[in-house]
């Protein structure tokens, strides 16, 4: 294989790749604070082939997107995390398996 | 081979294992810090397409910000390795493998086999990627989403606060 320059689709699949990775992560682990690093990593999965449409088709609203993705993130971070401590406070657990008290 | 080619190469390859790492760890803290390694490697990405804004506060916010605020809470709930009994191999994780993968090859099945045509970055990306026309797009064409993201980041202020508070009473 001889490439000078990478094309789009080698960014897209990259970022299919570590989005699966990501989802395969919050299906198969209980602690809920890995599960939410791997929400995390999903969405940097979509930001980075927001950021390779916006650099390849030449338009900043791929990057605005991004910048906003990260803002929502920081909120979900903060939010996500105190919900973890609640959870810890009232049930000396993180593991999502054993917190069923809404489970059908 | 050019230097392009080599660095989306090296930088694709930690991404993907460091994904996994965090993936398989058992210990939260070396899972955390895979993700750490996770993100810079998406700043190299994102320096590879020209986007210098992004790629500063990719590890401004991501690898300081939110992983200091994760290891800290894994600090503070003192959570050690999984046990390995409880985790043991069941057939959630095998049909869990089993799909991803075949999604992973249908998505590259699909992104690969069509070409988008687009095969170079466009000369105006440069420009674009720079924090100066970063701000001037942001706030002439996008103010309104960005008045309403400080709200949103008011509210989780609020919100994360009330939660982790011990009685809403005191």
């Amino acid at each position: 294989m001889n490439l000078t320059s990478i094309p789009l689709e080698y960014y897209l699949a990259l970022s299919s790749i570590i989005f699966v990775i990501g989802a395969a992560g919050v299906i198969t682990r209980r602690n809920a604070i890995i599960i939410f690093m791997c929400i995390e990593m999903m969405l940097n999965a979509v930001n980075l082939t927001l950021v390779a449409f916006s650099a390849y088709l030449g338009d900043s609203a791929g990057q605005m997107f991004v910048f906003f993705v990260m803002a929502v993130a920081a909120a979900e971070a903060a939010v996500g995390l105190a919900i973890v401590l609640a959870l810890f406070r009232s049930r000396q657990t993180v593991y999502v398996d054993e917190v069923n008290l809404m489970k059908w | 081979m050019n230097i392009q080619v080599v660095l989306f190469s090296l930088l694709a390859v930690v991404a993907i294992a460091t994904g996994i790492l965090l993936v398989t760890r058992r210990n939260p803290v070396s899972a955390a810090v895979s993700l750490i390694m996770h993100f810079f490697a998406l700043a190299g990405l994102y320096l590879t397409l020209q986007a210098q804004f992004i790629a500063a506060v990719q590890i401004l916010v991501y690898a300081g910000a939110i992983m200091v605020l994760v290891v800290f809470v894994i600090m503070l709930l003192n959570l050690g390795k999984e046990d390995v009994l409880q985790e043991k191999f069941n057939p959630r994780t095998a049909l869990a493998i089993a799909m991803s993968s075949a999604l992973i090859m249908q998505m590259l099945l699909a992104f690969l086999s069509a070409p988008t045509g687009f095969n170079e970055i466009a000369p105006s990306a440069e420009k674009i990627g720079s924090p100066a026309e970063i701000g001037n797009v942001l706030f002439s064409g996008y103010i309104f989403p960005f008045e309403a993201i400080s709200l949103l980041l008011l509210a989780a202020v609020m919100g994360s606060i009330i939660l982790a508070k011990r009685n809403i009473e005191d």
